[in-house]
């Protein structure tokens, strides 16, 4: 018999239960929850008279709707009055229920898939779902996260469990060495422009090869984040000594004597030598150049040096002619090089890639530079109170201001724009978020998804560069 | 939870790939703290020419004449016809929601994204895949048919045309089940209380941390 999977043995660790029709009652050990997809399954609850099953498994945060200015009027200064009755029924909710939430005002609260890992409240082993697809970003921690819809999210709390069906296994290989500038951003983009955004449907995906045990935990989580993008509900990373660091003294970690038990149990997590995956792909690091998106879903993306793909030379009539209706969508012509394109905002956040290193990493490129005068806007949205604290201690949000970029209060802003940070029609936007579908980011607005180096070095020029080159310069 | 049995209903057919949940539903309408009246705003961007915004008079808006639901022979309809990967990105069930709401209650792809394909089941709507040549077909005829109308079977698993031919799809025990009989699903899985309480019991002693309250 082969050996297991890391999947495989985060599934049957969790398996409460296989019942005579072979769905599965799967144990749920961390539920995080946010305004936008909780609010009905607490009705739901109270309409059946349930009380959740474990309180403490639950951790709630504000996230998609609030402002990102003016927050000193806590919940209050929420101007549009649709989204603080939302954010004021999280509030209500979690009172009346007893769980513990980051609220508006409070220096914890951020990306709810931001503030997981950072609070420790994200653990190796765990099982970790939220009513949001981004879910996966958990998985870097040897976890297995996914994404709810409202009604799971109600069966979680009434029951800690959900009815699953197993995922089929995938393991993407990436091996080599990355060249310099290159993030998990980059790779994560190229492996949805080879696979594309169905290839993982069914599946969940485990990273692995010399390039990812080389990338840091926060770069882990941007890739298994976007596992969503690929198709894949659960992408995940093998424990290692860079995740065990990451969480050592986290403020929910394990502590003392508990700390070493779990260490010891969290070594287990990775694949066996001998595991067999359904499907295997690899990818060579040192071919994987600096993405950028030009169409309308995450898989229409390309190298930076590359030009704007021609639909005439696609075979597959549908496909081309959702190549002709992205075009049409984001006004690009065929063959227009990606540096081509001109650029009316630059976005630094989201649940991707607003991480202190995704801070850094902008930073170090905008030092001593400042934005183009063609911009519109460029901003930088911390992903936590947190992370803003923590950047500011280091200085970045001089640097961003001093180049010209707003700084901003956490939450998910442009990324989806639910709250008042939004792409005018027509606006091309270079974004370190994680979808470029119509109307995501704004009504008519034009997204390319990037890493947060190429957004900061696009933000300078008003147009793509290829942040290689940079590196090349700076040495 | 509404059942689905058997339903019999005009299809309209949704030309495009990699449709979205975005697309499906667009974010301002998030913000509702309901579960319904989401259908007027259903494919909103698609479907109206100006911007949505919750609260707007919809029937003042500008309506897009190109688009297939604004079209007069697919008024009524209820089996949607669609493209692979139908349902992709966010999680939100806002999306099977406006689907429902809107009035269909069958959805006919080659393909579905994982997360979507599951919130439809919790909703009475069911999402069931035919091979691609067989959606290929069954789009050359709704087009060419007005009036077109298919019959979806859930206790059989077949899709009837109106000229006889009858296609079969697969879906899982446990959720035909539960559609079939409407149940809550909630309350199946309580029915395994004392299972979840033994197993928690003993992950207490195998990973006592991720029990921090005892
Ligand atoms: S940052 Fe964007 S993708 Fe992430 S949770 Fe918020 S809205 Fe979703």
């Amino acid at each position: 018999m082969s050996g297991k999977t890391l999947y495989d043995k985060l599934w049957d660790a969790h398996l409460v239960k296989e019942r005579a029709d072979g769905s599965c009652l799967i144990y749920i050990d961390r539920h995080m929850l946010h305004e936008v997809t909780s609010p009905q399954a607490f009705e739901g609850l109270r309409l059946a008279g349930r009380k959740p099953w474990r309180i403490d498994a639950n951790l709630a945060t504000v996230d998609h709707n609030v402002p990102t200015t003016g927050r000193e009027n806590g919940v209050e200064g929420i101007e549009d009055p649709i989204s603080r009755t939302q954010v004021q029924t999280l509030d209500a909710n979690c009172n009346e229920f007893g769980i513990v939430e980051y609220g508006m005002s409070d220096q914890r609260q951020g990306i709810v898939h931001v503030i997981g890992p950072e609070q420790g409240a994200t653990l190796p082993g765990m099982t970790v779902v939220c009513g949001d697809s981004h879910t996966s970003t958990h998985g870097a921690f040897g976890a297995l996260a996914h994404g709810i819809g409202t009604s799971e999210v109600e069966h979680v709390l009434a029951t800690q469990c959900l009815v699953q069906q197993k995922s089929k296994n995938m393991l993407v290989q990436v091996d080599g060495e990355l060249k310099p500038g290159i993030t998990g951003k980059d790779v994560m983009l190229a492996i949805i422009g080879k696979i594309g955004t169905a290839g993982g449907t069914g599946y969940a995906i485990e990273y692995a090869g010399s390039a990812i045990r080389s990338l840091s935990m926060e770069a882990r989580m941007t890739m298994c984040n976007m596992s969503i993008e690929a198709g894949a509900r659960a992408g995940m990373v093998a424990v290692d000594d860079k995740t065990i660091d990451y969480v050592k003294d986290r403020p929910m970690a394990p502590k003392g004597e508990m700390w070493e038990r779990a260490v010891e149990s969290w070594r287990e997590l990775k694949s066996d030598d001998d595991a067999d995956f359904d499907k295997v792909v690899h990818l060579d690091a040192a071919d994987i150049e600096p993405q950028v998106s030009w169409g309308t879903s995450p898989e229409m993306v390309t190298n930076v040096g590359d030009r704007v793909p021609d639909p005439a030379n696609e075979s597959d009539p549908i496909k081309r002619e959702g190549m002709e209706r992205a075009l049409k969508y984001m006004g690009l012509e065929p063959n227009t090089p990606m540096t081509g394109i001109k650029l009316d905002r630059i976005f630094i956040g989201s649940c991707t890639n607003a991480r202190i290193e995704d801070l850094r990493e902008a930073a170090s490129i905008l030092k001593g530079q400042t934005i183009a005068s063609s911009l519109k806007q460029a901003m930088v949205v911390p992903g936590s109170g947190m992370v803003k604290a923590q950047a500011e201690r280091e200085g970045l949000d001089r640097i961003f201001l001093d180049a010209g970029f707003e700084w901003r209060e956490p939450g998910c802003s442009m990324c989806l724009g639910m709250n008042p940070d939004q792409l005018g029609e027509g606006e091309h936007c270079a974004s370190t978020s994680n979808r470029n579908f119509e109307g995501r980011q704004g009504f008519g607005g034009r997204t390319h998804l990037v890493s947060p180096a190429m957004a900061a070095a696009a933000a300078i020029h008003g147009h793509f560069v290829d942040i290689s080159d940079y590196y090349d310069r700076a040495g | 939870m509404k059942a689905f049995t058997k339903h019999t209903g005009l299809v309209a057919p949704l030309d495009r790939s990699n449709v979205d949940t975005d697309m499906i539903i667009p974010k301002q309408f998030l913000k509702s703290i309901k579960r319904t009246g989401f259908g007027p705003n259903l494919f909103d961007e698609l479907r109206y020419l100006d911007e949505g915004q919750p609260g707007k008079d919809n029937s003042q808006r500008p309506l897009n004449p190109d688009f297939i639901l604004n079209q007069a022979r697919y008024q009524g309809a209820s089996v949607l016809l669609a493209r692979a990967n139908f349902g992709c990105g966010s999680s939100r069930e806002h999306a099977p929601w406006a689907l429902e709401d809107f009035g269909f209650r069958a959805i006919i792809a080659p393909s579905f994204a994982d997360i979507f394909y599951n919130n439809c089941f919790k909703n009475g709507l069911l999402p069931l895949v035919l091979k691609e040549e067989e959606v290929d077909e069954l789009f050359r005829a709704v087009e060419s048919v007005e009036g077109y109308a298919l019959t979806v079977d859930l206790e059989n698993q077949t899709v009837s045309t109106p000229d006889g031919k009858v296609y079969h799809f697969e879906v899982d025990e446990f959720r035909r089940h539960c559609l079939l009989n409407g149940l809550d699903d909630i309350g199946v899985t309580l029915e395994d209380a004392d299972a979840i309480s033994a197993y928690e019991a003993r992950r207490k002693q195998e990973a006592p941390w991720l029990f921090p309250a005892g």
